[in-house]
């Protein structure tokens, strides 16, 4: 029994996740007055994507040629060990906050380094607006993740899910605003508006498509990939640890399965919000993002001193 | 704000709706080597075009860009624009070649991943329609790289490419998916 | 046997044998190679014993400590005492010393014939000699003479490349910043000595009690200024960039990595050892200091282009994590928290072994680059990555390192870094919380900064096309070179992969300090060396994290190559420009990738941007021909301290100089006038 929940949570993200891009699309198309793509339509570019050929650039090296499998590794490892749909689950190994915001920077490191590969004029400069973005979204995200930890004396995430604090009511003016400091960066690490328009094709205003400009076939798919888990990560960061609320507590088969339905419904109302969002504001000016971030870090430290 | 999205559901829905009959009327002229046996199930649920403008008058631009608002909404079908050539399935190339332009078209050819489709979109890009022998063009597309399939028209309405690239994309055998009417 | 490798005879041994190589290398000095091999198979013979000494003190949990009495007079005594700290320290220097000897056997080839070989083996092995006896000297004047050996000795190995005018001048800034520490840490000992009536350690350590609070709080200014300018802390880094590129590379690893952590040893010695106890704003002090230090390191090395100075300021960043260790250890030892004082002083100890590989395997990689292309420039670096390959990689896993990714070593030790200063903020009310939020923000945007630094170091230098035409003849290092940079770029993935037993090594040495002697443990490992602090607070598996990751990278590539879609074409063609020329300006550049941040920062960095314009026709100024821009940073540390402080000085002794007015006549009242106050002070 606790094998198969083991095995539904290994895969869920990576089977999960273009779905909620999917879902997303839809409801911007919606709200654009169109019909859209079918939810299931990111489902087939990557099956697509991974039965075409490839063109690799003669001055890549190594580093391009295994940074999208190194990429989605990662995401594949972070994916298992953060509480998706139960947190009764027991892994002291690596689910710990620093672990995984740390592993996830294995994988932006990667993508930079494979957006400056090729030497292409786009690839730099996307590469240097990541770091950028990336940088300084670290402090708000550490400190979004680190609210909830001292609130329920834990860092691992698990326990942290199980504590439910969002209930326990003395703790909900922290979590609030720490949750809306964890969304900002969630916007920032995800690649989405006000940060990064995730459809564009002018690639000056590019900052995560310009460092995949040079992939095409089985790595291009991987690279979607690995960037919808992301999403999906963060969603179920955002959800499970902060409102906790329906999540699998017990082995029980009826909890496991209310747990995974709950979940799903928090991805909808994650995709529902983050298309709204879309929908409703323009991409900032990239010197205006910082201010962005810095928000998001004193919101957060706003949380941290709240919580005595 | 919420003016904004009360509008939203206020506008009534005026999608063009694509049966087979009216598609079946719209004509594509092959040319070229025949596209693969092997590709025919590939291109079935989703389609990535790039667009290359070859020198052109803008014309056939303006059509293309009006295939993805709400009216003729080339997305329900899979297929979307994309921003690279080696993210594309398709190239999209309208104008007729410029000198300047012509070796960026072959630069573009190359640096797509086979399997691919080459379009040509206009009479400009045909035979370089009313450009004709002026010195600054080329003779068409399919005089710098091998052009698999024309769109006739100057410029073909945005219904045209569409039905067009539906036909297309049947030819290749897409008739399996639900997202084709067939 | 053991007693033996352990005893004063094994160390004095170990002294001798570089003594022997300093010697003997200038007795050769008229054979190049004779001498090059002469002092690095002593130096070599001489770390592997070193290696072999410290490990087994630190086992065995011994202290050794001895004096010379029949050499002594008046205050000096050549008095030594090994404890745990002395000898992890002198396993760090042991072990960068052997990479950094087998590295420059064939590094020094190419100063050959064009300066002394002879003469930089002995400055090299004395370089050695001083800093040992620096971590294990136990009297004042003794120590003070070994720090002296080994600021004279470095200095000689940082302007030994003389024909450089920069190096000459980056040589004389680290000695005047050296000797005004030296000057600070002699009125430290002094004042010591005023109260304690001795110069040795021991007795001042029993006999602390003697000294008042005031003259307490001085000694600790005095030092920290002292010992801090030898660490290189913000303000006092300045000769740091510019004397460690200056050295040849071996030693600029040497340095960046052991020598100023014989700054940071004192200062933990002082602080937890001889002073306690002591009064709590020293902690926030230190804490404040090291917070300071990453931030500002960390975007000093945004803004270089010269490879070595950008490891350099880098150097600055760790040092600084290193004092956020120490100065939470030194709060909760006030605050009566021993366990998590001794959490905050396992973290530092980890970082600094930590920092020393990683920092020597990047200066080592970086030696290697610059040996072939000849030019500091990371400008005019790129493509290097497939005319040097291993070199490649052993720069990619530093870079990892001291990015603090998993699974390497960096990463566990700025982990306990980060647990400490959780517990802080944890523990404690608002009015100390906050200093603890300041500095995990600022450690936990150093991070982050750092990783943008070191992607934009990796990818400027090995990565895209050559930028230089003088590419062509660039090959492999070494294999001796090589050997040594993987040798420590393993040591890094190990020390990672088993960073539990090293925590529990270092809680011995931690429990070795009188203040620490009976405190319970906060941290604890589990059969699957766990790592975990508290009573489940955090845990982490560091094996665990190897394996996994190794795992899924395998199985990833397994899948997505061998069985999906295998039979798929691969074509190599030309990288996509939006069909324009493809030429090497079209890539981004170091100055280029680090312009956003350093526009972000404007406020403390204050860049300046200039554009020079060449025409082709100079009158009518319409068609360019070349445009130039140079991103510069302004220097805040020079013009906010450094100026209005030698602006002050200067005026003083304007002032003063009037008393020599060189008139015979001011002379001889100037007598009188001594001669009738010394009569009215007698009488």
């Amino acid at each position: 029994m606790s094998i198969l929940i083991w095995i539904i949570q290994l895969i869920f993200v990576p089977v999960v996740s273009p779905l909620c891009v999917g879902i997303i699309r839809k409801i911007k198309a919606k709200l654009q007055n169109r019909q859209g793509a079918n939810i299931l339509q990111p489902y087939k570019d990557l099956w697509k994507l991974l039965h075409k050929d490839e063109i690799i650039s003669k001055d890549a090296s190594w580093i391009f040629q295994y940074a999208p499998f190194i990429i989605f590794a990662v995401t594949i490892v972070v994916g298992a060990s953060i509480p998706l749909f139960s947190s009764f689950l027991n892994n002291t190994l690596t689910s710990d906050i620093l672990v995984i915001i740390y592993m996830l920077s294995i994988g932006t490191f990667f993508l930079a380094l494979a957006g400056m590969d090729t030497g292409g004029g786009f690839g730099g400069f996307g590469s240097s607006r990541e770091m950028t973005i990336s940088a300084l979204a670290e402090g708000g995200l550490i400190f979004s993740l680190l609210t909830v930890a001292i609130a329920s004396n834990t860092t691992n995430l698990f326990t942290i899910s199980n504590a439910n604090i969002f209930t326990s009511g003395q703790s909900f003016l922290p979590i609030i605003l720490a949750f809306s400091g964890f969304f900002i960066v969630l916007l920032a690490e995800t690649a989405r508006f006000p940060f990064d328009n995730p459809a564009t094709h002018l690639e000056l205003t590019m900052v995560h498509e310009a460092m995949i400009l040079e992939y095409s076939g089985k790595k291009l798919a991987l690279m979607e990939w690995a960037s919808s888990n992301k999403l999906l990560i963060f969603i179920a960061l955002g959800s499970n640890l902060f409102f906790p609320l329906g999540i699998a507590q017990s082995a029980n088969i009826n909890a496991i399965i209310f747990g995974i339905f709950a979940f799903i419904i928090k991805i909808f109302i994650f995709c529902l919000v983050i298309a709204l969002l879309e929908s409703s504001m323009a991409k900032f000016r990239f010197f205006r993002l910082p201010d962005l971030l810095i928000v998001s870090f004193i919101l957060n430290i706003m949380a941290i001193c709240l919580i005595h | 704000m919420l003016n904004l999205f009360l509008k939203i559901f206020k506008t009534p829905k005026n999608i063009i709706s694509v049966n087979t009959a009216e598609r079946e009327q719209t004509e594509i002229i092959a040319v070229g080597e025949k596209i693969q046996k092997k590709i025919k199930h590939l291109f079935n649920g989703s389609l990535a075009i790039r667009q290359i403008d070859a020198g052109s008058d803008n014309a056939c631009e303006q059509e293309l860009v009006a295939l993805s608002n709400s009216f003729y909404d080339i997305e329900r079908f899979g297929i979307h624009f994309v921003a690279s050539p080696r993210h594309a399935d398709m190239l999209l190339i309208t104008g007729p070649v410029t000198r300047n332009m012509a070796k960026a078209v072959k630069i573009a050819y190359e640096a797509t991943p086979n399997p691919k489709i080459i379009v040509a979109v206009g009479d400009d890009a045909i035979n370089s329609g009313i450009f004709k022998n002026s010195y600054a063009v080329l003779d068409g597309v399919n005089s710098i790289i091998p052009v698999n399939y024309q769109i006739p028209g100057d410029p073909p309405t945005p219904k045209i490419i569409l039905f067009s690239l539906l036909n297309i994309l049947e030819t290749l055998g897409a008739c399996h998916s639900k997202t084709i009417i067939c | 046997m053991l007693e033996i490798i352990t005893s004063q005879i094994s160390f004095l041994i170990l002294l001798s044998l570089f003594f022997i190589g300093a010697i003997g290398s200038l007795f050769f000095k008229k054979n190049d190679a004779l001498s090059n091999a002469w002092s690095n198979f002593f130096a070599i013979t001489g770390s592997l014993l070193g290696l072999i000494f410290s490990i087994f003190l630190i086992i065995k949990e011994k202290t050794l400590s001895f004096t010379f009495n029949q050499y002594s007079f008046s205050f000096f005594t050549p008095s030594f005492n090994i404890d745990m700290l002395s000898a992890f320290f002198i396993f760090i220097i042991s072990l960068i010393t052997l990479f950094c000897s087998i590295y420059g056997s064939s590094y020094i080839k190419h100063f050959y014939k064009k300066y002394s070989i002879g003469a930089l083996g002995f400055f090299y092995n004395l370089f050695i000699i001083g800093m040992l006896l620096v971590v294990s000297a136990s009297n004042g004047l003794f120590f003070l003479i070994a720090w002296e050996i080994m600021s004279i000795a470095s200095y000689f190995l940082v302007v030994y490349d003389r024909n450089d005018k920069n190096n000459i001048k980056a040589g004389f800034l680290y000695l005047v910043m050296t000797y005004v520490g030296t000057a600070f840490i002699i009125l430290s000992f002094l004042l010591l000595y005023k109260y304690t009536k001795s110069f040795d350690f021991a007795v001042i350590k029993s006999g602390i009690a003697l000294i008042p609070l005031s003259v307490k709080n001085a000694i600790f200014i005095f030092s920290l200024i002292g010992f801090g300018t030898k660490a290189g802390i913000i303000p006092f880094h300045i000769w740091l960039p510019v004397a460690h590129p200056s050295a040849p590379s071996h030693v600029s690893a040497l340095m960046s990595g052991v020598m100023i952590k014989t700054g940071i040893y004192m200062i933990i010695r002082l602080s937890l050892d001889m002073l306690q106890p002591i009064p709590l704003w020293w902690g926030l002090t230190i804490l404040i200091i090291g917070s300071v230090s990453t931030l500002l390191g960390v975007l000093h090395a945004l803004t270089e282009h010269d490879i070595k100075k950008l490891l350099a300021c880098h150097s600055i960043e760790n040092i600084g994590i290193i004092l956020l260790g120490i100065g939470s250890s030194m709060i909760f030892y006030s605050l009566n928290m021993p366990s998590l004082a001794l959490l905050g002083l396992i973290a530092a100890l980890f970082h600094t072994l930590n920092h020393a590989i990683f920092k020597s395997l990047l200066f080592l990689s970086a030696g290697s680059v610059i040996n072939e292309m000849h030019t500091r420039n990371m400008e005019k670096y790129g493509g290097l990555i497939k005319y040097m390959p291993q070199t490649a990689i052993f720069f990619l896993i530093g870079s990892m390192a001291i990015s603090a990714l998993p699974p390497f070593n960096g990463f566990f030790s700025e982990w306990l870094t980060f647990q400490t200063l959780f517990q802080g903020i944890m523990q404690f009310d608002p009015s100390l919380q906050w200093i603890f939020i300041i500095a995990a923000g600022s450690l936990t945007f150093t991070g982050g900064l750092a990783l943008a630094c070191f992607v934009k170091a990796f990818g400027s230098i090995f990565l895209a096309r050559p930028r230089s035409a003088n590419i062509t003849h660039v090959k492999e290092s070494s294999l001796s070179m090589r050997i040594s940079m993987g040798v420590l770029a393993l040591l890094s993935i190990l020390f990672g992969i088993f960073s539990g037993y090293t925590t529990i090594l270092l809680e011995k040495i931690g429990k070795n300090f009188t203040i620490f002697q009976n405190t319970p443990s906060f941290i604890s490992t589990n059969y699957y060396k766990n790592l975990s602090i508290g009573s489940n607070f955090a845990s982490v598996s560091t094996p665990a994290l190897f394996i996994l990751l190794i795992f899924a990278i395998f199985l990833v590539i397994f899948t997505f190559r061998y069985i999906i879609n295998k039979n798929q074409k691969i074509k190599i063609n030309d990288t996509w420009n939006c069909g324009t020329q493809l030429t090497p300006r079209m890539e981004i550049t170091a100055t280029g990738f680090a312009r956003s941040i350093i526009l972000i920062f404007k406020g403390i960095l204050k860049p300046s941007i200039q554009h020079e314009i060449e025409y082709h026709d100079a009158e009518s100024r319409y068609l360019p021909k070349s445009r130039t821009i140079t991103l510069s940073v302004g220097n805040m540390y020079h013009s906010y301290f450094y100026q209005p402080l030698h602006t002050i000085i200067n005026g003083l002794s304007l002032r003063i100089k009037n008393i020599q007015s060189g008139n015979i006549n001011t002379y001889i009242s100037y007598i009188f006038i001594a001669l009738i106050i010394a009569l009215f002070t007698v009488l």
